[in-house]
C-alpha cells in the first residue's frame, strides 16, 4: 500500500471538520498503522491528525514521550478524543507537519482532561499537563479543521507567563 | 535572472504607509519575500526583502514619487537572502525594569558569552517620561543549552532588574 502523504497548507481539506468514528474495526486498525508511517516521515513530530493525510475521520496520535523529563502518558492513540475540562493558560510555541519552515505562539490550555476511545473501542480517560496536553489541544484542533495558524497570537506583545509563581513570604510571625 | 534586496523605509509614522510601499512595488513587478514593519519612537521603520529583475537604482527611481509623497527615507542593499530558512529558538530571554544606561550591552553581552545565538530582539521603553522602564524580549538558539544562559544572567540580577530565562520546547504535531 503506498504511504500516505502528508497534506500541505492550504490545502482546503485541512479545514474540514472532521467526522467521529463509529466503527472500531480492522480497517480503522490498519488506517492507524498507515497514520503512524505518516507521522514517522515527519521530522521530531509528536503528534498527528487523520485529516492530515486527508482521511476525515477523529483519530490523532500523540507521543511527546521522546521528551525527557515531561509528565507524559506515552505513545497515545486517541479516537474520537473529547477535552471535558481544562483549567488555567499558557502560550508556548508550535509547528505543524502541514504547515513546514514556520512556528508561531499560541495560547492554550495548561491542563486538561481528557475522554477518548482506542482503536478497539475501549473508553480512556486522561488527566493531562503542560506539553503533552498542549500536542492533544492542537491534534484535536486539526478534527475540528483549525490550524494553529488560526491562533497565532502577536510575537512582540506578548509577555509570557512565568512558568513558576514565586512562594508566597512568610511573614515574621509565622 | 533576479536579485533579492533588502529594502530599508523609515519616516514619520502616517497611514497608509505599508500600503503605497507595497502598491509601488507591487507596480514595479517586485515580489515581496519577509518583511519587520514596527513603529518605533513614532517612526514607521521597514525592513523588506525583495526579489526583483530591476537593478537597485531602477527601484529607486520607481519608489521615488512614493517615497518623497510619504516622506520616507529608502535605502537599498542587494544581499545574498533566500527563503525557507527558518530557525526554530529554544529559549527566550524577558528582561525588565527600570530604564538605565548599558542594559542591553550588559545583557546580550552576556548572552552571547553563555552561547546564546540571537534570532529576534525586541524592546520597548514604556512606563513615563520621568519614571520609564524598559521591556525586552528576546528569542534565540542556546547552543550550549539553556542551563549555562540561565546561570550566566544570574551576576546581573538585581533589585531593579527582572530576568526571566524560559525554555521554549515547540512541539511540532
Amino acid at each position: 500500500m503506498p504511504r500516505r502523504n502528508i497534506l500541505l497548507y492550504p490545502d482546503k481539506q485541512l479545514k474540514v471538520v472532521s467526522k467521529p468514528v463509529t466503527d472500531f474495526d480492522e480497517k480503522l486498525r490498519g488506517f492507524i498503522q498507515e497514520l503512524e508511517e505518516a507521522m514517522g516521515d515527519g521530522p521530531g513530530a509528536v503528534g498527528i491528525a487523520a485529516p492530515q493525510v486527508g482521511h476525515a475521520i477523529r483519530a490523532i496520535i500523540v507521543d511527546v514521550s521522546s521528551h525527557k523529563k515531561l509528565t507524559h502518558h506515552g505513545h497515545l492513540i486517541l479516537i474520537n478524543p473529547e477535552i471535558v475540562e481544562w483549567d488555567g493558560l499558557v502560550t508556548g510555541r508550535e509547528g505543524c507537519l502541514s504547515v513546514p519552515d514556520y512556528t508561531g505562539n499560541v495560547v492554550r490550555a495548561e491542563r486538561i482532561k481528557l475522554s477518548a476511545f482506542d482503536p478497539f473501542g475501549k473508553e480512556l480517560n486522561f488527566d493531562m499537563q503542560g506539553y503533552e496536553a498542549r500536542a492533544v489541544q492542537h491534534e484535536i484542533d486539526h478534527l475540528d479543521g483549525m490550524l494553529f495558524l488560526d491562533r497565532l497570537v502577536s510575537r512582540r506583545h506578548d509577555l509570557f507567563e512565568r512558568k513558576t509563581y514565586k512562594k508566597k513570604k512568610k511573614t515574621q510571625n509565622e | 535572472m533576479t536579485n533579492w534586496y533588502m529594502l530599508t523605509l523609515v519616516g514619520t509614522d502616517q497611514p497608509g504607509i505599508v500600503a503605497k510601499i507595497t502598491t509601488a512595488l507591487l507596480d514595479a513587478k517586485c515580489n515581496l519575500g519577509e518583511a519587520s514593519m514596527i513603529r518605533l519612537g513614532g517612526n514607521f521603520t521597514v525592513m523588506l526583502m525583495v526579489n526583483s529583475k530591476l537593478d537597485p537604482n531602477e527601484i529607486a527611481t520607481l519608489m521615488k514619487s512614493c517615497c518623497e509623497d510619504l516622506s520616507l527615507r529608502l535605502h537599498i542593499d542587494k544581499i545574498n537572502g533566500h527563503l525557507h530558512d527558518h530557525h526554530i529558538p529554544d529559549v527566550r530571554v524577558i528582561v525588565s525594569g527600570a530604564d538605565r544606561e548599558g542594559i542591553v550591552a550588559q545583557v546580550t553581552r552576556l548572552l552571547f558569552e553563555a552561547g546564546m545565538d540571537i534570532l529576534d530582539l525586541n524592546s520597548d521603553v514604556a512606563g513615563s517620561a520621568q519614571n520609564p522602564i524598559y521591556i525586552m524580549q528576546i528569542e534565540g538558539i542556546a547552543s550550549q543549552g539553556v542551563d549555562l544562559i540561565k546561570k550566566a544572567i544570574q551576576s546581573i540580577k538585581s533589585d531593579d532588574i527582572d530576568i526571566q530565562v524560559q525554555t521554549i520546547d515547540t512541539i511540532v504535531g
